[in-house]
Order: C-alpha cells, then structure tokens, then sequence
C-alpha cells in the first residue's frame, strides 16, 4: 500500500464509529467519509454527490451494467439492448452475459481490431439499426490486459447522439493517464483501490449527476439509496488519499514506468524468437506500465514457473477460479490464435518496479522461453 | 533434486509433497485440472477433480511455502484415460482408469513436461517404495502398509520412468499415520475423505455414465449352453465375475448362484454360468511391461489381477518382451476379467506387468469372447 494511504487507514482505524449514526462518533465517521468523498472526487473531476462507494471495482461494475439496464429499461421496455465491447473485464462481461440469459437483455459483444481497440464503426452501425433499443454501453478505459487505450471519446460522441447512457470502467486507467469524469462526458465511471496502491475491498462507481440506477445492494439506503451497506471510514480515507496521490504523482510516475516498459519490450522483441507485442504498437495510444507479448510454441504457465523461479514475477493476463488457464478472451477477440494465445506474458510496471526488473525479465526470458517451447504445448493431444 | 509435486488435494499428495520439502529437495506442486467443467464442491468419495480440491491443494501448498501451479491436462485426461474407458467397456473388457492415467498423463504428460522444464523428478502420494537393490537396479515395491499398497496401478508406469518418481509415503505404516502428520504440520486436508471412485464419474453412478456415454444396446443374457435365459440393456454394464444385478428372470435349474463368464458386445450378449465356470488356470497378458529381464519359463512368482484383489502364487509358463502367461491354476482365482492389469511380484518387488488379455478356465473352456491365445 502506498505509504500516504496507510497512515491515512492506520490514523482512522483509531476511531470507531458508524457513518450514518447521528452521535459525536458517527458524526466523526461521517466526517471522514464525507472528505474522503470530497478527495476522491476531486482527483478525478467529479462532484462528491456523484461518488458511490462500493467495495471494490467488480461491485461497481455490477452496479453499472445491471444497475443502468435495470432503470433503462424500466424507463422504457423497448431498451433492451446491452452494447459491451468483447474486451471488457469479466465483472463487466459477466454481468452482461448474466441479464442476457436472465433477464431478457439482448447482449451486443462491440468487435476490436487486432490491437485490442474497440470498433468504433461496429458502435456507430449497431447504434444507427438499434439506437433506441438500447439500454446502456460499457467499454472500458484502457484494457487491463493488453494495454489499449479505448476511443472513449468517440463512444461518448455517439452514445450522446441516441441518448444511451455509457459506463467505462477505468479501473487500470487512474494514474497511468488522465480520468476525469466531467471532461469525458462518460455517465458512469468504475475505480478500484487497490490498483492505485490503496487497501483491497475498496472501489466506487463515479455517477453522473441525474442518471438512474436501479440498486443491486438493498438495505438501510446508503449512498443515496443506490449502494447499501454500512462504510468504513478508515478504508474509504485510505482509498482516496491512494488516488489522490497517484493522480497527482501521474505524470512522473507514467514517465518512468513508461520508460521502463519501452526498454523491455525493446530488448525482448531483439533477443527472444517468437516474442510478439500485443496490444498497440504506438506506446502512446497504450497503457504506459503495461506490456503484453506472446511467445509462440510457449505455454504461459510454464514461463511463469521458469520465470518465477529466476525471481521474476509476471502474469499470464488472465485467470479463472480454478486456476486453470484458459486462452484469453482479450486476445481471442484480437483475433489471435488459440496456440499462441496460450503462450501470454503481462509485464505490469509499478511503483516499485526498477531497471533491475527489467534486466532481470530481459536476462531470464531467452532461456525460460527456450526451454517452455521444448516443454511444448503439452496439454494438447499428440503434443 | 527440483521436484515436481502433484497435488491432488487430497491428504496423501499434501504430506508426500511435505516429505519431499524436509527431505531438502527443491519443491514446487502442481494440481492437474483433468476436467474443462469442475464442479465447485467435491461429492461423496471423489478427491481430485473440483474446484474445491484444487484450492484445497493451494491452500497445503502455501502452508508448506512452495510454489502452486495448476497445470491443464483435461484434454490429455479426456483424450487417453476417459476415452479409453468407454472404448474398453465398449468392447466388453473392464477397464482400470487409474492405471491409464498413470500411464498417459501422470507417469507421461505430466513428468515428460516437467523433465522438460528442468525438474528432476515427480513426487506423489502413491503407496509404493522404490527401493535401490545391490545390483545397482531401481526397483518398485510394495507398500510398507500392504492395505493401502498401490504398486499393482504403478507398475505400468516401467523402469526408466521409475527412476524420475518419488514416494514419500512408501513406508508409511498405516493411512493414521499420515493424517497424525498432516495435523501436525497444519494441514487443512488432514481429515478429508478417502478418494475410492471414479474420478471423472461425477456421481458415482458408472453404469449411468456408461449408458449416458455408449447408449441402450439391449441383448440376450445365456447360459453356457446358449440359451437364453434373460435380458439386458447393454453388455457393456457387466463385468466377468459379476454376480449381482443380474436380474434374471428364472432362476438356475440347479438353484446354485449365476456369475457373469464373458461379455460379448459384437453379439451384445452375456454368458452367465456357476462360480466354478470362473476358475481361472492361465491368464495371458500383452504390453507387458519388465523392471529387468524377461522372466524365463519356470518362473514363480505371484500375481494380482485387480486393484485390492489377493496376492496368489503363479507360474510364468512364457513370457517375452511383449507378453506374458501364467500358470494361476490351483490359485482360487475367479472372473478374471479382459482389461484388468495383471501385475507379477517376486516378494514385494514388482517383476513387471501387463494387460488381461485372455483367461483359460480350469474347466479347459475358454469363454466366448476370450479367444485363447496361448496352447
């Protein structure tokens, strides 16, 4: 956790008290959350009345996508329409599939290119067929996997022209590039804590002033009724005081890991065979801690041992619950094979990561994925 | 040595991986996902195939500090060892899954792709020592505690991939004594359940999984004189040796007990006669498998011919790279079914093993269906 939001829990946890009770205590808390409301939405150009605590980016996922379906809908019936693009997050995807199969959504996966970018003309077509079938439109700000950086602003152009309301989840988008909720015309907006070096189990939906939405958590009415369930100050002090730092420290820190990254991706792509950058090609139109590459002929696990046990820690992009790992769906709908799917790498640059790391990842990769594509694919028949 | 650790999330597999980390060795587990549709809770007595015991494996991994990886093997499982069980039942033999999965995927995928990777060796909680002889050969043993010993489904597994596996639970004296130690170190998994079905048989019910997998085939049940004295609605559902679920309409003229002879499915029919009928003599196996030279002619030594089934004393009347016969007559031996694994052991050391392929009765009468193959 980020040192700033530690000693914002730790001086909080002092106090008890319950948020929404009238005594000298919960008039403490309230205080608390009510600033640490103000701080949050500051960061990230919101009004405090437009900020919904959730407990974490997946909730307030939820709550976007059922949330706005749900009021749409009741609104008006023909508003059926769910337009999610096929790269979205699974608390984004998931919920989607879920209203499609229960409860009567039409589920519209928007295609991307073979960067990972969302198809601004599949957005453009669907909208002028179904413009006023449609309940609500979700693409998110940067994919968390690949890195790209989403045309937000051509999305809300369109969206605004048929009056659909849109939800961007930006959880991996705060300080790494600019989010501000008034200047991106978005409705509804999903930060996360513990992306930005805050405390885990801490997330909010950015609410645009006068958009409906239907609760999913009922209860004693908090959060304006739209989010029920009692909150605690210390987590939510620590939350914002994590984003408000990453905001402000954003253009040194994007600088640095960006750098860092390009390094990477640069001596990768010269000293390892088969290693392919996914994701886009220009670092700017891309997240700048993240890089992502296949290595063709590997299987990710197994670089992931061969890598962890030379003390470098990667991701393979995606994991279920059991553990099992399943080609991406990201990279899937980018249009790249199922072999070379399996064989991802997501390199995530943070606060901590150095030129060591670097060296480290740049020394370690040739022979990982030397000895992972003689291991070969070996969960495949005959392989 | 870096050793592979297969998980299961069963208690045997956490403490043998416990073992393997005291005894100094480099240890990193790995859960082998065998199904693309776990289900969530483990059922019954079933211990490897749920989500449930993947994270139970996780969770004894981390309590032991070491690495966790699950690792795919559901197309290799789904591909080998479960068709291989339909195919086999389907050709009216009867099928040992866990000797297939230690030949295809346990024994192979998995210790081939950790070779691969750099490990040296793959342990397990398997009940089996693997004992260094003074002849400088590595040979498979039986348990120490004869009741849990699983040597007969290793055997398959041969000499050269032996010497890449480890037991750690080998000596163990009785199944109490591992669940005491899994206590000791703070194993969650100490009281979990025994593992005694079908892994990839979700409720147990293998006669529904066979009929939901092969469909109704529907044929006449006879005598030895062929006459036809019942039905049924797939041969594939009975098993030499099968005495219960019969349901035969009229009972034998003598009154005594019928027991399944032979399944013939290209004639979907069941042969059923008295216990004696099921007096095995010879017993004749192919792909055999030898942990050192081909036993000569004369021979003694003894067999097992199905998981949890007797030690007798036997005779190898021929043997050669490929296959093997033994002389069992005398022995007690009944309804030795086509499919099962017949494994020879010299004391407790394991000689090598092979596949049913035919069985001579005492009575001379080779079943229908288990074509003779030997004088």
């Amino acid at each position: 956790m980020r040192p700033a939001a530690l000693s914002a829990l730790t001086a909080a946890l002092a106090h008890t008290g319950n948020p929404s009770s009238l005594h000298t205590a919960g008039r403490a808390a309230r205080r608390t959350v009510e600033e640490a409301r103000e701080r949050l939405a500051a960061a990230v150009g919101a009004r405090p009345s437009e900020v919904v605590w959730t407990a974490g980016g997946t909730e307030a996922d939820n709550l976007a996508v059922k949330g706005l379906f749900w009021a749409r809908r009741t609104q008006d019936t023909a508003r059926r329409r769910v337009v999610v693009s096929a790269v979205e997050h699974h608390a984004v995807l998931d919920p989607a599939f879920w209203l499609a199969e229960h409860a009567g959504a039409e589920l519209v996966l928007l295609p991307v290119d073979a960067e990972g970018v969302v198809d601004v003309d599949a957005l453009r077509a669907e909208l002028d067929e179904h413009g006023d079938t449609v309940a609500l439109v979700s693409v998110m700000w940067a994919n968390n996997e690949v890195g790209a950086l989403q045309p937000l602003d051509e999305v809300v152009a369109l969206a605004r022209r048929h009056g659909v309301p849109v939800h961007a989840d930006a959880v991996q988008a705060v300080g790494q590039v600019p989010v501000d909720l008034e200047a991106s015309g978005v409705d509804a907006l999903t930060l996360s804590g513990h992306k930005v070096g805050g405390p885990g189990s801490t997330g909010a939906l950015l609410v645009r002033r006068g958009l409906q939405l239907t609760p999913v958590l009922h209860g004693g009415g908090q959060e304006r009724g739209v989010r029920s369930g009692t909150l605690d100050p210390a987590l939510l002090a620590a939350f914002a005081a994590a984003v408000d730092e990453a905001v402000a420290d954003r253009a040194t820190h994007a600088a640095r890991v960006g750098a860092l990254r390009d390094d990477l991706v640069r001596r990768v792509l010269t000293d390892v065979p088969g290693a392919t950058l996914r994701g886009p090609a220009d670092a700017t139109r891309r997240l700048p801690g993240n890089a992502h590459l296949t290595f063709a002929g590997c299987e990710g696990d197994s670089l992931l041992y061969l890598l962890d046990a030379a003390g470098v820690e990667a991701s393979t992009g995606s994991a279920c619950q059991a553990g099992v790992p399943r080609p991406s769906h990201v990279l899937l709908a980018m249009g790249v094979g199922e072999d070379d799917a399996r064989g991802a790498l997501r390199f995530s640059f943070g606060r901590t990561s150095s030129a060591d790391d670097v060296d480290a990842a740049v020394a370690a990769l040739p022979g990982a994925v030397e000895r992972a594509r003689a291991a070969g694919l070996t969960s495949l028949v005959g392989a | 040595m870096r050793v592979l650790a297969a998980m299961s999330g069963g208690v045997d597999s956490a403490v043998a991986a416990a073992r393997a980390v005291d005894a100094g060795h480099d240890v990193v587990g790995v859960h082998m996902a065998l199904s693309r549709t776990p289900a969530q809770e483990r059922t019954g007595s079933r211990g490897c195939c749920s989500v449930e015991d993947a994270s139970d494996a996780r969770r004894a991994a981390d309590v032991l500090g070491i690495p966790y990886y699950v690792w795919d093997m559901s197309e290799r499982f789904e591909a080998t060892v479960v068709a291989d069980f339909l195919a086999e039942y389907a050709a009216g033999r009867t099928p040992n899954p866990c000797v297939r999965c230690n030949e295809h995927v346990k024994f192979a995928a998995l210790l081939d792709k950790a070779l691969a990777l750099g490990f040296d060796a793959v342990c397990t909680g398997h009940y089996a020592r693997v004992v260094d002889h003074a002849d400088g050969t590595r040979g498979l043993h039986r348990a120490a505690d004869a009741a849990k010993d699983q040597s007969y489904v290793l055997a398959v597994m041969g000499p050269q991939r032996l010497a890449r596996a480890v037991f750690p639970l080998g000596d163990v004296v009785s199944k109490a004594e591992v669940r005491a130690e899994a206590v000791a170190r703070g194993l969650s998994v100490a009281a979990k359940p025994d593992s005694y079905d079908i892994c990839f048989v979700a409720d147990g019910d293998t006669q529904g999984f066979l009929r939901r997998a092969l469909g109704e085939q529907p044929g006449e049940v006879v005598d030895e004189a062929g006459e036809v004295v019942g039905t049924h609605d797939g041969a594939y559902a009975y098993t030499v040796g099968q005495r219960r679920g019969l349901a035969l309409g009229r009972p034998a003229p003598d009154g005594r007990p019928r027991y399944v002879l032979a399944v013939e499915p290209v004639q979907r029919r069941v042969v059923v006669g008295p216990a004696e009928s099921l007096d095995v003599a010879h017993v004749r196996g192919d792909a055999a498998v030898w942990f050192g030279t081909v036993p000569p002619a004369g021979t003694t030594c003894t067999v097992q011919v199905r998981a949890h089934g007797a030690d007798v004393p036997a005779r190898v009347l021929d043997a050669d790279a490929g296959s093997v016969t033994v002389d069992v007559a005398g022995a007690g031996l009944r309804g030795v079914a086509a499919g099962q694994s017949l494994v020879l052991y010299d004391g407790t050391r394991v000689l090598g093993q092979a596949t049913v392929a035919a069985t001579r009765t005492a009575a001379g009468l080779a079943g229908a269906g288990l074509a003779d193959g030997h004088a």
